[in-house]
């Protein structure tokens, strides 16, 4: 099952550090079991916490991407696409996955599952041992989709007021953090109910 | 995409006072209470929702205003999208003990579901986990068909057996057992009716035909994931998402909780049983327990999603999900096997079929690894020849696709993650090591840190040579990987090597005949026993070195070097520590020349060699001559300055009768002129644009080393104090200044100055430098006759004040 979900800024490579990376949407499908007894800590702890150990794995994403990216040699991301209508090709775009051990910064060891596309990193949080080429697939799955639903692609579009849809798409691809064998004509399906609640 | 104004918005949101988000709560407030559900209301909430979230510290939100996002959500007739932004807001504030929410069986299954994102995200902290599972468990119960649609629903099950599996009684886990049994294996073999806005209308009359297969077959038999249609049904739904929490389940709904761990005993079993079963028919008639039917409709369906797979996918999305499905299948077949060994018998033919499809076909390697831990786990319990499937696995497969990111993560965690299964194919992991740097050599970055891991499983001492040779030489190999994928003939979409690169000499190199030898050696799926120099290739390969990808993978090998030494000191023997001290020794100048690697690898490389003597003192003696050897040949002494401050350290320390009673004057003569020659040789020589400054550690070591040698063979002791008063009136004169700077120049005439007065008084220059091993753990409190700081104290009072005390 997926633990977190969640989009973030990518600096392009070869370029100087201005900025920080930012979480711009995080979900986290339920919470992890604390080691001692949760009354103990605060709620606001426990949440802080959390936010932080969703902020490290987008790091670690952004630069993980960024390795990659400058080790195939490629020129660095168009942070503005050529036009809206582009196809982004998803199966070539940077992706790869990494281990974070126990107690760093989760109590389990996870996996992480990342694509990068244009300025945007998408990583999902895994427990251990899950199928990562399913993973891979819904990561895709959702890159696509909130592409195309939030027309990510388009100048001026942003998507940290458009949460709402995010949240629908998830709810239907990603319910609870479970991964889904969702062959294309189930996906059409879903798409459809979720075009009939969100009309664009 | 995230332009300036987004950053601009995020700053806001995180600046926003916290007057002013009470106004705007009051205001949001205000809309809700009137139930006005417009555009405005959505504008404002998906603005709260993103200055909850934009900060990691909690806000403050006005109680009228959470209670009545919370209310919202409890609304019969509200669009989907607010209640969504009230769930996320409310989830994104949690946990928060300012939230009340509770489980309302009266709300559909959509709000259900909303609130139950929110009520797990609190934590664990009132036991809102079991509230949930037992709600989700009593809407299963209830089998009204006007009752909550269970689609939305089982997900939650699905993560509450995740969070916390002891949360289902027997009798539930039992009842879900039967759904899931029910959802698995008679769904619907009908499509779907088209959609309206209830569930169950009236049906129309145009029939929706029978469910498909991927290729456009009609489908041949029950439904699973992936068969396929225009419409779906609710039942079809439900087989999805059943298939997609089985193996979940299967592991922790069983009396043992765990299904996990594989036990020993557990092969023993299968064996036993195994011929029994063989002969006689698993469900002869009478009807089996929940549990097992679970067990049994889950093995049908897996069976049959490796029969679909087979088929030609129509759609390209269709083929990856048959990729995922496969991997699903075989990862459900060995909890199956592990949790009741009679499966085993049925599964491994299906199972050594679907192998021999697989290996051959590049696209599914994938699939290669799962199936591999199948028979790993079980292969001895049923005679199979898994030596045949791992020859393949670590032979064939890194070599040719080292480069896929995703495939060398997940190879490598089947290494490290099943090293407890290998057995007696450990060895054959241990010898693939040439393999498996090449994913390393390729990925560093994710890779390191599992390596890391693994070291210590992959370091034998029959290959520990060359391994290290391996690791010192993995940048080379990056370069040699890029090189190999530019010449190779098959072209793929894009290109893998680095595109930014042009390296036309590289590749001439790599296709001269003259240098195969050497690049096959380094290309090499096997440990072969042999080293190879492969100097040569440095200076071939040097335009490579500035490939980002060489960089990288450089900047890991001084973390791995660490984890090689402490992995491969716990296996070596005396005489395996003399030959990796030597292979320091003498790799330390020959290395890929990538900007900056050398000097990181040195520094390793000085403080393995410390420990090295730490772990085997008698080695300085064992090692003389060759240790001269390094010491005198001084060419490369300026860049190699931390090896040679440790080899001097080293040689001053242990090269003593106390730590070796083979240790003969005559060797500590030896020692004595060639570390006289090299001070002489680093202070006479004027640094250049070629040499770098000697730094003044190595003058300083050089200096207390040759005071402890004069102080075991008394007969040096004139020469050596002749030495450093040379040394001390050197560093006066203006040249030393400038080349050392003024602290190292001090540095170098206060140890001149104190060596000079240990030396004036012979025994207790032994004691001081050369102290046995009494004196090295102090115990102040008790001898205080034999303290070392106090014998100094004495020593340099003494000293002082020596007019004083001489007579006359």
């Amino acid at each position: 099952m997926v633990h977190a979900f969640l989009i973030h800024t990518l600096r392009a490579p070869n370029t100087e550090d201005t900025g920080l990376c930012r979480v711009l949407y995080s979900c986290v499908f339920g919470a992890e079991k604390s080691p001692d007894d949760p009354q103990l800590h605060g709620a606001e702890r426990d949440r802080l916490l959390r936010k932080e150990q969703i902020l490290a794995v987008a790091r670690q994403v952004e630069s993980m991407c960024r390795l990659q990216q400058q080790a195939s040699g490629r020129p660095p991301m168009d942070l503005q696409p050529q036009s809206s209508d582009e196809q982004v090709p998803l199966h070539e775009a940077p992706r790869g996955a990494f281990r974070l051990a126990a107690e760093n910064p989760f109590q389990e060891p996870r996996t992480v599952v990342w694509l990068g596309v244009l300025s945007l990193g998408f990583a999902l949080v895994l427990d251990a041992h899950e199928n990562l080429l399913l993973a891979e697939g819904t990561l895709r799955l959702l890159a696509r989709l909130l592409l195309d639903h939030l027309r990510l692609l388009a100048p001026s579009t942003n998507l940290l007021l458009r949460a709402d849809r995010i949240e629908g798409i998830l709810t239907r691809f990603l319910p609870h953090g479970q991964l889904l064998f969702l062959n294309d004509q189930f996906v059409q399906g879903l798409e459809k109910e979720l075009s009939a609640a969100w009309p664009r | 995409m995230f332009s300036a104004g987004a950053e601009s918005l995020l700053h806001q949101a995180r600046e926003i006072q916290d007057e002013e988000l009470k106004k705007f709560c009051s205001r949001i407030s205000k809309l809700l209470q009137a139930e006005d559900l417009g555009p405005d209301t959505l504008d404002s909430l998906q603005r709260l929702f993103l200055i909850i979230s934009a900060t990691k510290y909690s806000r403050r939100l006005e109680k009228t205003c959470v209670d009545l996002l919370q209310a919202t959500l409890g609304l019969a007739a509200c669009p989907e999208q607010l209640q969504v932004l009230c769930a996320a807001i409310l989830r994104e504030m949690s946990p928060s003990d300012s939230l009340s929410l509770v489980w309302d069986h009266t709300q559909n299954s959509r709000q259900l579901s909303l609130v139950a994102s929110v009520l797990l995200a609190q934590g664990d902290r009132n036991k809102e986990v079991s509230a949930v599972g037992q709600g989700v468990l009593r809407a299963l119960e209830s089998r009204q068909p006007e009752g909550p649609s269970l689609r939305y629903l089982l997900p939650i099950m699905a993560k509450v057996v995740v969070l916390s599996p002891g949360t289902l009684q027997e009798d539930q886990a039992t009842l879900l057992s039967k759904r899931l049994v029910d959802w698995l294996r008679y769904a619907s073999l009908q499509q779907g009716l088209p959609h309206s806005s209830s569930l169950f209308s009236t049906p129309r009359a145009r029939q929706p035909g029978p469910i498909t297969e991927m290729d456009g077959a009609v489908a041949t038999d029950f439904f699973t994931v992936l068969s396929t249609g225009h419409r779906f049904t609710e039942d079809q739904w439900l087989n999805v998402q059943a298939f997609s929490m089985l193996r979940a389940w299967l592991l922790r709904s069983g009396p043992e909780g765990l299904g996990t761990l594989d036990t020993d005993d557990r092969s023993e079993q299968e064996g036993s049983t195994l011929s029994v079963i063989s002969a006689t028919s698993s469900s002869a008639g009478r009807p089996l327990p929940p549990r097992e039917r679970l067990r049994e409709v889950a093995f049908e369906y897996c069976q049959r999603l490796i029969e679909q797979s087979n088929r030609r996918a129509l759609r390209k999305g269709d083929s990856d999900l048959q990729k995922a499905c496969l991997v699903e299948a075989v990862l459900v077949l060995d909890v199956l096997c592990r949790q009741d060994p009679s499966f085993l018998y049925r599964s491994l033919s299906c199972l050594k079929a679907l192998h021999g499809r697989v290996r051959g076909d590049p696209a599914s390697v994938r699939v290669l690894l799962p199936l591999a831990r199948f028979f790993l786990s079980h292969g001895e319990a049923a005679a199979v020849d898994s030596e045949a499937v791992y020859q393949h696995l670590f032979t064939r497969i890194p070599l040719e696709q080292f480069h896929g990111p995703m495939l060398a993560f997940e190879f490598v965690q089947f290494c490290r993650d099943n090293l407890h299964l290998f057995g007696g194919h450990l060895s054959t992991l241990r010898l693939s090591f040439p393999n498996l740097f090449k994913f390393l050599a390729w990925n560093s970055p994710p890779l390191t840190s599992e390596f890391v891991a693994l070291l210590p499983a992959l370091v034998d001492a029959g290959t520990a040579l060359e391994m290290l040779h391996a690791l010192l030489d993995l940048p080379c190999l990056t370069a040699v990987l890029d090189l190999q994928l530019r010449s190779s003939p098959a072209p793929s979409e894009r290109p893998l090597w680095d595109t930014s690169v042009r390296a036309p000499s590289c590749l001439e190199a790599f296709r001269d005949p003259k240098f195969q030898g050497l690049f096959q050696y380094l290309l090499r799926p096997k440990a072969s026993g042999a080293t190879e120099r492969l100097v040569p290739l440095y200076q071939l390969l040097q335009p490579m070195a500035g490939c980002a990808r060489v960089a990288q993978c450089a900047e890991a090998v001084p973390t791995l070097l660490q984890a090689f030494f402490s992995a491969v000191t716990q296996v070596a023997d005396g005489a395996l520590i003399n030959q990796l001290a030597l292979l320091l020794l003498g790799r330390s100048d020959s290395l890929y020349p990538a900007p900056g690697y050398a000097a990181c690898v040195h520094s390793v490389l000085s403080s393995q060699f410390l420990a090295l003597c730490m772990l085997k003192p008698s080695l300085v003696v064992e090692l003389a001559r060759d240790l001269l050897e390094f010491l005198g040949s001084v060419n490369g002494l300026r860049s190699r300055a931390s090896l040679v401050t440790s080899v001097v350290w080293a040689v001053g320390e242990y090269l003593s009768v106390a730590y070796d009673r083979r240790c003969t004057v005559e060797q500590i003569n030896k020692f004595f002129e060639a570390l006289e020659a090299l001070l002489f040789e680093v202070t006479q020589c004027r640094p250049s644009a070629a040499l770098p400054r000697c730094p003044p550690k190595v003058v300083t070591a050089l200096m207390t080393t040759l005071t402890k040698l004069a102080s075991r063979s008394q007969d040096l002791i004139p020469r050596a104090s002749l030495l450093l008063s040379k040394m001390r009136t050197l560093t006066q004169s203006p040249a030393t200044s400038s080349m050392h700077g003024e602290e190292g120049a001090e540095a170098i005439c206060t140890r001149a100055t104190e060596l000079l007065t240990l030396l004036k008084m012979p025994s207790v220059a032994q004691f001081v430098l050369t102290p046995s091993t009494e004196v090295c753990s102090p115990r102040y409190h008790r001898d205080v006759n034999t303290a070392l700081p106090l014998v100094l104290c004495t020593v340099s009072r003494l000293v002082e004040r020596e007019t004083g005390l001489l007579p006359g």
